[in-house]
């Protein structure tokens, strides 16, 4: 592991940021909550455009052919500029999962569409009142039909596939849904962060097709251990916004004759974040090359990421809002976007603790270490 | 890492040819350092200086230091090789062999002439002398400039006048990094130079401090009328503050090797396995949420040090240099150093504040008073904090009420 990244990654990341600087800078952010508007198509036609889409998708299905590493770095960026496109869902998720679980032919089917952006797709773990970890699955699968309720699923209303994670014979495993079909209904959920749209889906006994390469606890696990990875770089991305707009803003704000920032105790609480934010980012650092590496440790370096990026992204949210005082209140600083997303990411692939819970429980079920005197 | 899989081949098989030599060399001469030992002061500071005389003699001390400074004149490579076999062993070591080796050795060696880096070089690579650091004082700490300790200039010498404190094991030290003031009548930073001194010179009485371990790792040094000669003055007048920050730089990057290895006894990982064999409420400590939280949390931040160290090891390799967010290292090591302690003794609940024969809790006594002065030595947490601020997100110095005014017209 070196944790530095390639020159092009560098590329890859500037490029992006550039991106969403274009079109999707905070003015846009603040129409699109006006018009209730889910995205910002001209970015996500941009991103299909450059191949960013495809990123992690092989060449084989219309893919770029690269790797985890480079899903994380458009993440960052993506966390970074709060950016309303459904990345995340279709890119990280919902091909990730296909990639995984989907045999070579159910790639060749679904995996093109998903890397030119000619569809959007969503990925259903959540349902009513049940954490990450709760098992059994109250959605199942009985020949290649299923049913249940999945909620929330992120970008549902964009989406016209679903990878949904369901019980099929006392056994987790993952199937993709059309859902435009009249066994599916999608009911819109009122958010807390108006930038990321959601929906309850109601699953009646749709047709599905279960992906068949890979099923059951374990290797689903697995997957998890990748969303949570990835999802980390967004988070990081996205302190590392909230860090540095409070850092801009308190150095030209003068209060009592002198910078705002000049005081000890903003510097500090900076620098506090700053020490978080360092640590979460070589934590999803650690976490996305013992991935791309097939290492053994995933588990624990995936909840390590998550839940230092949680942490460290909340606070940053937080009192970047606080030390911009009554104007981080306001609909015109842009500070509240960061607020609400870093409070939907910290809920949006099971809580804080639910990780810790996955943490020490690898950790309990290592080989106790020897003991000095 | 990288390193090793990035060299050519040539060069891997050369690095594991020495490596071969080394442990060889180990096996023979540091068996009797297989095992942790006990020592007295006394005993600790002579196996160490034995030690090093051993391995200079085989070409293993200062290894990629020039042999005219008592080095062996060979490359980082084989030196960090060294290190990691000798990890291997508990060969016998004292704070005043690193601040020989590492601090003085930047101070003189990037300040000081090449004919005092060879003398001094070859006595402390030789293992024939160990240092002590004379530079914090009753009134000059995270403001150090402030000091007050006098040298003047008579003839070919210095008379240094004042007092030092934390100092550690002065009192087995053979030899001292020592700054003072030598010109009062310029600001506070520019009237400072950089000495080394002899500590069996007449006028300097070494007096322990009782610690609150009971212990007396710390000194308090007092100088009276000491004579140094102007040949042990490293670099030049008034570039004492220079020297100092080389040192403190160093100091604060050996700080870097923070965190526990994941098996090693105050490691996260030994919390949870601690837990998990302590019985409560007709379970273990390790069911309850509100312990599996700090654990996660404390994990979370132990794996963050490494692997932050790694990422910025990786920077230094490159080249690059070491960042200013370097000194998080040691404002987050300690405090979870605090914490962690803390938490093996709540552990036990009440019995967790006593001796025991089957809880090590000594050592965990120990630690918890130890780490609070880890929070304040090297650079105290408000300081650090204060720096990564500034040097690293570029926020504005502090408002300095000295500042620009010359020494002797301060109002303290």
């Amino acid at each position: 592991m070196n944790f530095t990244p390639t020159e092009e990654q560098r590329l890859l990341g500037d490029q992006v940021r550039a991106l969403c600087e274009e079109h999707a800078p905070p003015q846009t952010l603040r129409e699109l909550i006006t018009d209730n508007a889910p995205w910002r198509r001209e970015l996500w036609d941009h991103m299909g455009e450059l191949g960013l889409l495809g990123a992690a998708i092989p060449e084989s299905c219309g893919g770029v052919g690269l790797g985890p590493m480079e899903l994380a770095v458009i993440n960052r960026e993506l966390g970074r500029a709060v950016a309303p496109v459904p990345f995340f869902s279709s890119c990280c998720m919902a091909a990730e999962a296909i990639r995984f679980a989907g045999t070579s032919e159910q790639q060749a089917r679904w995996l093109p569409d998903l890397a030119a952006g000619r569809r959007v797709a969503t990925f259903a773990w959540a349902e009513p009142s049940a954490t990450l970890t709760a098992r059994p699955l109250t959605t199942s699968i009985d020949g290649n039909r299923i049913r249940g309720a999945k909620t929330p699923v992120p970008d549902a209303a964009l989406a016209s596939l679903c990878v949904a994670l369901a019980d099929r014979g006392g056994k987790d495993c993952l199937a993709v849904v059309e859902l435009d079909q009249p066994e599916v209904e999608r009911k819109p959920l009122n958010g807390f962060d108006q930038l990321r749209h959601h929906a309850a889906i109601e699953l009646r006994g749709a047709q599905c097709e279960v992906l068949q390469a890979k099923s059951g606890s374990g290797p689903i696990r697995a997957l998890f251990d990748e969303f949570a990875t990835l999802l980390a770089f967004e988070q990081v991305g996205g302190a590392e916004a909230a860090l540095y707009m409070a850092r801009d803003y308190t150095l030209q704000r003068y209060i009592f004759g002198r910078p705002l920032g000049s005081y000890q105790a903003v510097k500090h609480k900076l620098a506090d974040i700053l020490a978080a934010l360092e640590l979460a980012h070589a934590n999803a650092l650690c976490a996305i090359e013992t991935l791309a590496m097939g290492g053994r440790d995933s588990r624990t370096a995936a909840a390590t990421a998550r839940i230092g990026a949680t942490g460290a992204y909340e606070t940053a949210a937080r009192e970047n809002l606080q030390l911009h005082g009554g104007i981080g209140f306001t609909w015109e600083a842009n500070c509240h976007f960061h607020y609400r997303r870093a409070r939907l990411l910290a809920l949006s692939l099971g809580s804080v603790e639910v990780w810790s819970d996955i943490l020490i429980d690898a950790l309990a079920e290592t080989a106790s270490p020897p003991r000095a005197a | 890492m990288t390193g090793a899989e990035a060299l050519p081949v040539g060069e891997r098989a050369q690095d594991e040819r020495y490596r071969e030599q080394v442990r060889a060399w180990l096996a023979e001469n540091a068996a009797e350092y297989s095992e942790p030992r006990e020592y007295s002061e006394a005993e600790l500071v002579a196996h160490s200086k034995a030690w090093i005389c051993r391995k200079h003699q085989a070409g293993y001390s200062a290894i990629a230091e020039p042999t005219s400074a008592g080095g062996a004149g060979g490359t980082a490579r084989q030196a960090a090789i060294f290190d990691q076999e000798e990890a291997h062993y508990h060969t016998p070591t004292f704070t005043g062999v690193g601040i020989g080796f590492d601090m003085t050795m930047a101070a003189v060696k990037g300040h000081g002439t090449r004919e005092q880096y060879d003398r001094f070089g070859t006595l402390t690579h030789r293992g024939d002398i160990t240092w002590c650091q004379l530079f914090s004082e009753p009134a000059a700490g995270s403001d150090l400039a402030a000091l007050r300790t006098r040298a003047v200039k008579d003839g070919d010498n210095w008379i240094v006048n004042g007092q030092k404190v934390w100092s550690s094991w002065a009192h087995h030290a053979d030899w001292g990094i020592l700054i003072a003031r030598t010109d009062p009548v310029v600001p506070k930073h520019n009237g400072l130079t950089f000495f080394l001194v002899d500590m069996k010179s007449p006028g300097i009485e070494v007096r322990p401090i009782r610690q609150i371990t009971g212990k007396s790792d710390f000194n308090e040094t007092f100088l009276t009328d000491v004579v140094i000669p102007d040949a042990n003055r490293i670099g030049a007048e008034g570039e004492g503050w220079a020297c100092c920050m080389t040192v403190l730089a160093t100091e604060r990057n050996r700080a870097r090797s923070g965190p526990a290895d994941a098996d090693s006894p105050g490691s996260v990982l030994s919390l949870i396995h601690r837990a998990a064999a302590t019985a409560r409420d007709g379970g273990t400590a390790l069911d309850s949420r509100a312990v599996r939280a700090k654990l996660a949390r404390w994990y979370v931040r132990e794996q963050g040090l490494a692997n932050f160290g790694r990422r910025i090891d990786a920077q230094e390799q490159a080249g690059d240099g070491l960042p200013p967010t370097v000194a998080l290292v040691k404002l987050v090591s300690a405090t979870l150093l605090q914490e962690t302690n803390a938490f093996l003794m709540d552990l036990d609940e009440y019995a967790g504040a006593f001796s025991s024969d089957e809880a090590d809790r000594e050592d965990v006594f120990f630690q918890y008073l130890w780490s609070s002065a880890m929070r304040i030595a090297g650079g105290a947490d408000e300081v650090l904090l204060n720096q990564l601020a500034e040097r690293a997100l570029g926020m504005p110095g502090e408002m300095r009420a000295d500042k620009g005014l010359p020494f002797n017209e301060l109002p303290y």
